[in-house]
Order: C-alpha cells, then structure tokens, then sequence
C-alpha cells in the first residue's frame, strides 16, 4: 500500500520530473496533474507495475474549468490486490479538447468517456464508439459546460415551458 | 429441500442458420427492461450476436441540477431519485462525502441509525431486485413474498421519514429528525419474522430446479473481465471476488460489525453466473440482519441527532470522491468544491451504468431468452444510470 506522494515520487522516477506535478486543494484528496499526450504510457504503467497495480478505474470524470477555460478530466483508480487509491487529472484547452482514450486499459472507460464527451465535450482521440450517450444523438452542446444554453426547440418541438 | 447438483454447462450453440442476421429492439418499453432501457439485439436465428444498449430514457442531468442550485444540502433530494429503490443509500453516500469534505465529525447515535436504515434497504432493494428477477422467469409467487417484506420494513421508514421510497432524511452532519419513538423494537420485530422468510424464498425459488436451469452457466462473468469493467457489489463478488467496500475502505462505523461477505462458488454451474449473482444477494440479506442486530446493541438510547448539522454548509476549496456499499455496488460522489455555498461539480458514479456497460462483454452467444436472466441478474435500476 501506497501513499498518492509516494506514488507520485515513483511516477517523477520512471517518467522524469517534467509534465508532472503533485496538487491538493485546502481539503480532500490529492492528486496528480499530467501532460494529455503522456496518458497512454502512464495508465499502461500504472495498470501493469508490480508495485501500482491499479486494476480499478473507479471513476472518469469531465470537468469544464470556465475561469480557466479549461477542460479537465479526473480519473480515480484503485488497486484491490494492494488497496491504494490515486486520482490523477488532464487539463487541455476549451477549443482544443483532445485526450487519448483509456479504454484500451480499463474498459470501463469506454461509457465513462462517452459521457464526458457528451456531457461537457471532451475529444477522446482513438475511442471506439464516440457517440453521445445519454443525451440524443442530435442533441446541441453539452450541458455540463458553464456557458450552456438550452436549445430553443428539438425536433420542432419547444424544450421550454 | 436443497439439491446440490450441479449444471452441466451446455453445448454452445455455433450452427450457423442460412437466414441473415437480424436486429430487434428489446424495449423502451419492456417488462423485463426494469425501467426504460433500449437494447438493440443483433441475432443470429435464436443466438444473440452482439448487443447494443441505449441508455438516456430517463436523463433528468442530475449533475446540472446540482451545480445551479447553489446549495450542497439541496442536493439529497435529488440523490434520492438517481436510485430509486435504495434512495437511504445514495444520500448516505453523498452525506459521508460531503461530511469528509467539511471535516465534520458524527455523533455516534446518528452513525448508529444511518447503518441501521442503510441495511434495512439494503434488504429492501434486494427484495425487490431479486422478485423481480424471479418474476422475468416466469416465477410469479416469490414475488409476493418479497414485496410483502419489503413493505413492512418502508413501513418503518415511513413511520421514521414520513415517506416510502424518496426519504430526504438523512442530513449533512445528522438527520433531519430523530427516529420514532418504538423504532428499535419494530425493527428488532422485523429480524424475527425476517429470518425465516429467506429460508422461504430459498425453498420457493433459489433451489428450485427449473429457476437453476434457467440461470446456471447464463451470462458468466469472468473475474478478470469484471474487476476490467469496475463492477463491484453482488455482481463482482458473484464472479467470486471477495471484495465489500463496507471491509476493504470502511466508511461510517462499518469496521465496528462482524459481518460475512458471501462470495459466488459455481455452486450450480460456472462461477460467476446468474445464478451466483442472485444468491450473492440471498447470502447478503443474511449478513445485512447480523449487522442491524449489532447497531441496535451498539446504539446509544440518548443524543441529539442534529447537533452538527451546520447551519451553512461552505466547505474550502478542494475536491475528493467517495464511495460506498449501496445494494447495487460502489456508489461514487466526484465533488468539487470552489468555497461558495454549492458544488462546482458533482459527478455521480453509479454502479447500474457500469454494470450495464458490460453487458454486451457477457451476453455474446446467449439465446435470446437468456437475454432476460441476464439483465435481471445485474439488478439495474435505470434511474441511477441515466441519472
């Protein structure tokens, strides 16, 4: 078992201390920010290092930064052979969402990552079915940006009251 | 009578018919969809080829509910209708998350009730989960049964909440009110007359011959394949992983009780079938009644429940997810908090919509039939998947 700063030190090892930094907020868990582009690499790691083995991928989430505009995307993932937790996080720009998927790594992600598509518009470059899910397939926007505003009519149809 | 014998598993059925493939709708509307849930089914004469679920019927965006009101304690209301069937559960999960997040500390006899409550719909969700499962094979009478039990325990709720189903009782930092009065001896009253009811049901339905050949060797789930998929609760531990958020990350006072976690064995067919799944489910209801009977000895008779209840509710700046045990499996809270009085961001993480992304990875080369058994067994509620 692991503390996330232990993690994170074992991580600036194997990975070099650029593109990596170690974060907290005044309450609540930690977490690692990471470069997009180095995630494929890094969750293969994580996944498969005999001293990680982070078989879980608990949560994916997206987030859309609006001061910052920024969007990010959190991922938690646990171990259940050495029960410890890490959250690590991507941060790329509001015009040019593009992270790579995880899907290859825990398939979990595959829904996880549709929804953050659909709910606030994260890219997830190499994805194998990258459709919205929970809203309609021709559905404008996505409702969990900021800045959202409700279309006015769907399929003729008025969406307001 | 219990039989023991075990299913064969049958021969996998790969003669290629000479019609062509064929795809069908199972739902919106379909009484075994357990809600309004689409699965496109790609078949191949009987045999399911692949299967494609359509999920958002009932997508309310909780999420975007949460942020614009501006109120972390508004928000339970509307934890109650992600799960509509264990709605204790999912405020317990978002009241331990919120509490973390504001470094409160409980008094115990709030600790003590909220596990009571928990369980006691723990048992509830399970009743109805596993009725109902009962009821997509064609088993009509083990429903009643179940629907019979679960309504004396929302009896109780509603005695104690003043609702049946969407409580809003539980606060951050306490609840709303204290129980009512005569709680314990009702509840101690529900153990007694509880316990022989699942001997019943197991007589009825669990070693029924003709309900174990429709659920052995359906729909297996590989123990490497689930822990991929994160699913968790009854459905991971039916492919027989040992493995109870209540044990492995206590949340609450959960550290405190002796409890078992069953584990699915292939009794009756492979390991990690639906009929494992489903007695998962039969073997917790057991272990959910050892730990109310625990909570009542270790609750204190006196004590304000709402005394760390925070009249305004500002956490600092910072995030963090939790989780916890909800009948269905891990229930997760993401929270963001940027130091005004509402979440930044809420992101719910239900244990349906992981379960039910993997349900093409299990249902490939089922009979259509087996369809059914299948999403019966991974017990969805669609309210928590669309949320």
């Amino acid at each position: 078992m692991k503390q996330p700063e232990e993690i994170f030190e074992y991580l600036q090892q194997k990975f070099g201390e650029e593109g990596l930094e170690f974060q907290a907020g005044d309450v609540g868990e930690s977490w690692v920010l990471v470069e997009a582009s180095s995630i494929p690499d890094m969750t293969k790691f994580l996944r498969d290092d005999p001293e990680l083995q982070f078989d879980v991928l608990m949560c994916l989430s997206g987030v859309h930064y609006d001061k910052e505009e920024e969007l990010g995307v959190s991922y938690h993932i646990y171990s259940t052979k050495l029960n410890h937790k890490l959250a690590f996080k991507t941060r790329v720009p509001v015009d040019e969402p593009h992270v790579p998927t995880v899907e290859s790594i825990w398939k979990t992600a595959n829904w996880h990552e549709r929804e953050a598509w659909d709910m606030v518009g994260v890219v997830f470059d190499g994805h194998s079915n990258h459709r919205r899910i929970l809203c309609p397939v021709d559905w404008e926007g996505h409702p969990l940006r900021k800045d959202y505003v409700q279309q006015e009519f769907y399929q003729g149809i008025t969406t307001r009251e | 009578m219990e039989m023991k014998m075990k299913i064969k598993p049958k021969e996998k059925i790969t003669r290629k018919t000479n019609t062509r493939e064929m795809t069908i709708n199972m739902g919106p509307q379909h009484p075994s969809t357990h809600g309004v849930l689409r699965l496109e089914l790609v078949l191949d004469g009987e045999v399911v080829e692949q299967v494609r679920p359509n999920i958002g019927y009932l997508h309310r965006c909780f999420e975007k509910y949460a942020e614009q009101l501006g109120d972390y304690a508004k928000v339970i209301p509307y934890t109650d209708r992600m799960d509509y069937v264990s709605a204790m559960n999912q405020e317990h999960g978002y009241v331990v998350a919120m509490e973390r997040l504001l470094e409160i500390e409980v008094p115990e006899r709030v600790e003590y009730i909220r596990v009571i409550l928990a369980e006691l719909q723990r048992i509830s969700s399970h009743l109805l989960g596993l009725g109902a499962f009962g009821l997509d094979l064609g088993a009509f009478t083990p429903f009643l049964y179940c629907f019979t039990e679960r309504e004396k325990i929302l009896n109780i709720f509603e005695k104690t909440s003043g609702a049946r189903l969407l409580y809003n009782y539980m606060a951050v930092g306490g609840l709303m009110k204290d129980v009512h009065e005569g709680f314990k001896s009702e509840v101690t009253d529900f153990i007694k007359t509880f316990r022989p009811k699942i001997k019943e049901l197991n007589d009825l339905l669990s070693y029924n011959r003709i309900f174990i050949n429709r659920t052995a060797n359906i729909g297996v789930l590989p123990k490497e394949v689930a822990l991929n998929y994160a699913a968790s609760g009854p459905v991971l531990r039916g492919s027989g992983k040992k493995w109870d958020i209540r044990r492995n990350d206590p949340y609450s006072i959960y550290d405190r009780f002796d409890f078992d976690i069953p584990v699915g064995t292939g009794e009756m067919g492979t390991i990690g079938d639906c009929w494992d799944r489903y007695m998962v489910r039969v073997r917790e209801m057991e272990q959910s009644l050892r730990i109310i009977e625990q909570a009542l000895d270790g609750m204190p008779d006196e004590g304000d429940v709402t005394e760390a209840v925070p009249k305004r509710i500002r956490p600092k700046a910072g995030e963090l997810y939790a989780r916890t045990e909800t009948p269905r499996g891990e229930l997760g809270y993401y929270i963001i908090s940027d130091k005004s009085g509402g979440p930044f961001r809420v992101k719910a993480r239900a244990p349906s919509f992981v379960h039910l992304s993997m349900l093409p990875a299990i249902s490939k080369g089922a009979l259509i039939a087996d369809m059914v058994a299948i999403v019966g067994s991974i017990d969805i509620v669609l309210g928590e998947v669309d949320r």
